[in-house]
């Protein structure tokens, strides 16, 4: 039964990617701009023009094109950026960790924040605390990530300049990483100063992808928490003595979190693509940074890797939503 | 007066969410040590505030009135959050109506059986558990290891009703409140569950308060009834006399309302709409 849902869901996934991959390779040869253009040096012939053309495979035709492309993907070959001259895969694994540590980073953020929002605000009904969380909570739904990352420019790298302003660290801090997962290799290496210097770099950059997933947690897990509260199990538990804080945490968190996590999957992918404008603003080397330059360039080789490992983040999210659910719920779990 | 257990005297509460509508008018009834009493009433007479109030767990849209609760000769209604705490879930305790909302789906039987014994008796978590098994044997549970390792939706409505009457009376409560405890159940196991309270009432010497609107549960399972309407006590008084003797037009009418299992094409006979003009015009009910 697991089995064949697994490879269910790999199929779908093989399906999804190949619908992701037409789409932007279609997208991309449709919308003006040129890449060639963008890379010829002033007082070119045309027919250095048409060799690069060639050279690049842009002289063939569309559906031609995207068959070399596919057929080179599959075997993992995404071909060689056009603005940067390097492999495509290269340039993506280099930069996905930074993406990946920082996006999780923010999701931890956003769980812990938004949880504890939820909480808070569930052991303060029938108190005036409670419309005020619930108020504050509803206009910061409201507010975009680049917006806070804005906030946070002015708040805590200008008027309280506490944290680094760009970057991923400090650059006459260095060891040699054997991994490109920066943030984890320090800590498991112990270089502690090298740790808080990566972290106090990302403090922006994750709170400004994580404050807008944790009001929505916040909204989705509260509703949830006060749903649970008035279910009989817990009626029961208090008169057994259980006191509020544990009625909450214990017999009500449990079963609110199910509805909270598929909603919390969906927003993360949210977050993830919510990366691309953070680290631009931030300087912070990951992929969404990279993104932006390679549109800039019409890159295509490198926007359509991007999208590809973006649209493999999703399916993998959903995936481990989905597992985590079933683990969380014996309900699911026993079928 | 030593045995008595329970004593509700001249309790009224209206309810505010519907104006200051009085949702019991001046209910009395007792309960002596190890007596099961019914408290019968059609849907909206009352018989549920009656058992939220003695539980202290009233919704904040209804406010008492007046009236004292008494419970072994103290006041429940004047006690402070603190005293009632260590009295719920430890003297009393509650068989609630529905088996399906009040097991937590998420927690394994076991744990959810051992929560009373360690917060109530200051069992470890290893004594907890060997009670709990001894108690899922007690109500007739054929593998209670088995039942201690599910979850909740892995067992029958019987089953999980069982388990429930087994954490009520797991603290040795002096006091049961049942809920409509068979309600959500189909009749064959409501049967078996009735007769599983009874004998555990019997073993504990436990009160018990039934609240249910069937007389025929009634008959079956209770030592004394009070009858009410619209939050006022029509008639109470041992089982038998009450069902065999009633006083009021209207407890006649409502026995002649049940099914007749030895006529099975009598059909329902509704309580006679003059009987209930009658019975609100006594009550004062416009």
């Amino acid at each position: 039964m697991i089995a064949i849902s697994i490879l269910n869901r790999l199929i779908m996934a093989a399906v999804t990617l190949f619908g992701v991959a037409l789409i932007v390779f279609v997208l991309l040869r449709v919308v003006p701009g040129d890449p060639i253009a963008m890379m010829i040096a002033p007082g070119a012939s045309p027919a250095d023009i048409l060799a690069l053309r060639a050279r690049y495979g842009l002289d063939l035709s569309l559906p031609a094109q995207f068959g070399v492309w596919l057929q080179a993907v599959v075997i993992g070959d995404f071909g060689t950026s056009i603005s940067l001259r390097r492999d495509v895969l290269e340039l993506l694994l280099g930069r996905l960790p930074a993406t990946l540590e920082l996006a999780f980073a923010a999701l931890v953020v956003a769980v812990l924040i938004g949880g504890a929002v939820a909480v808070i605000g569930t052991l303060s009904r029938r108190t005036p605390l409670e419309p005020a969380i619930d108020a504050t909570n509803g206009v910061l739904l409201a507010v975009p990530d680049f917006v806070w990352a804005l906030a946070l420019v002015l708040l805590l790298g200008v008027l309280f300049p506490i944290f680094p302003l760009s970057g991923r660290i400090d650059p006459t801090l260095s060891i040699d990483f054997a991994t490109p997962f920066y943030l984890a290799e320090s800590l498991v290496r112990l270089r502690f100063d090298i740790f808080l210097d990566i972290a106090a770099h990302m403090v922006m950059p994750v709170l400004a992808l994580a404050l807008p997933l944790a009001t929505v947690i916040t909204r989705i897990l509260k509703e949830a928490l006060l749903e649970a509260m008035v279910q009989d199990y817990v009626l029961l538990a208090r008169l057994k003595g259980m006191s509020e804080v544990r009625l909450v945490l214990q017999e009500a968190l449990r079963n609110a979190i199910g509805p909270a996590l598929s909603l919390t999957g969906v927003q993360f992918t949210f977050l993830v693509g919510g990366t691309v404008i953070v680290e631009r603003i931030f300087s912070y080397p990951g992929i969404g940074n990279m993104a932006i330059d390679a549109v800039i360039n019409r890159d295509l080789p490198l926007i359509q890797g991007l999208v590809l490992v973006f649209g493999a983040i999703f399916i993998v999210i959903n995936l481990g939503v989905d597992l985590l659910a079933a683990a969380l719920n014996p309900r699911l779990r026993h079928g | 007066m030593t045995d008595m257990l329970l004593n509700v005297t001249g309790l009224s509460a209206v309810s505010d969410r519907e104006g200051g509508l009085p949702v019991l008018r001046d209910v009395s009834l007792s309960l002596k040590k190890g007596e099961v009493r019914g408290l019968v009433g059609e849907s909206g007479a009352g018989k549920s505030t009656i058992a939220k109030a003695i539980l202290s767990i009233l919704p904040r849209t209804v406010r008492v009135t007046g009236g004292w609760i008494n419970f072994k000769n103290r006041d429940l209604l004047a006690m402070k959050p603190q005293e009632l705490r260590s009295i719920m879930g430890s003297e009393i305790a509650l068989i609630p109506q529905d088996p399906q909302t009040a097991l937590n789906p998420g927690r394994r039987i076991g744990a959810q059986l051992a929560d009373g014994l360690r917060l109530k008796r200051g069992m470890s978590a290893k004594a907890a558990e060997a009670r709990a098994l001894q108690l899922l044997a007690d109500v007739q549970i054929r593998d209670p290891d088995r039942v201690m390792a599910s979850f909740p939706h892995q067992l029958s409505g019987g089953m999980r009703q069982r388990v429930l009457i087994a954490a009520a009376f797991a603290v040795d409560p002096e006091l049961v409140v049942a809920d409509e405890p068979t309600t959500a159940l189909d009749v064959t196991v409501q049967k078996e569950i009735l007769r599983l309270i009874r004998r555990m009432q019997e073993a504990h010497g436990t009160g018990v308060l039934f609240v249910t609107h069937d007389l025929g549960i009634v008959a079956q399972i209770c030592d004394s009834v009070t009858l009410l309407y619209a939050g006022k006590v029509i008639e109470e008084g041992p089982v038998r006399s009450v069902l065999e003797n009633p006083q009021h037009a209207y407890t006649r009418a409502l026995i002649a309302a049940g099914p007749r299992y030895d006529r099975p094409d009598a059909g329902l006979e509704p309580v006679p709409e003059e009987i209930l003009h009658a019975l609100r015009q006594e009550i004062g009910i416009r």
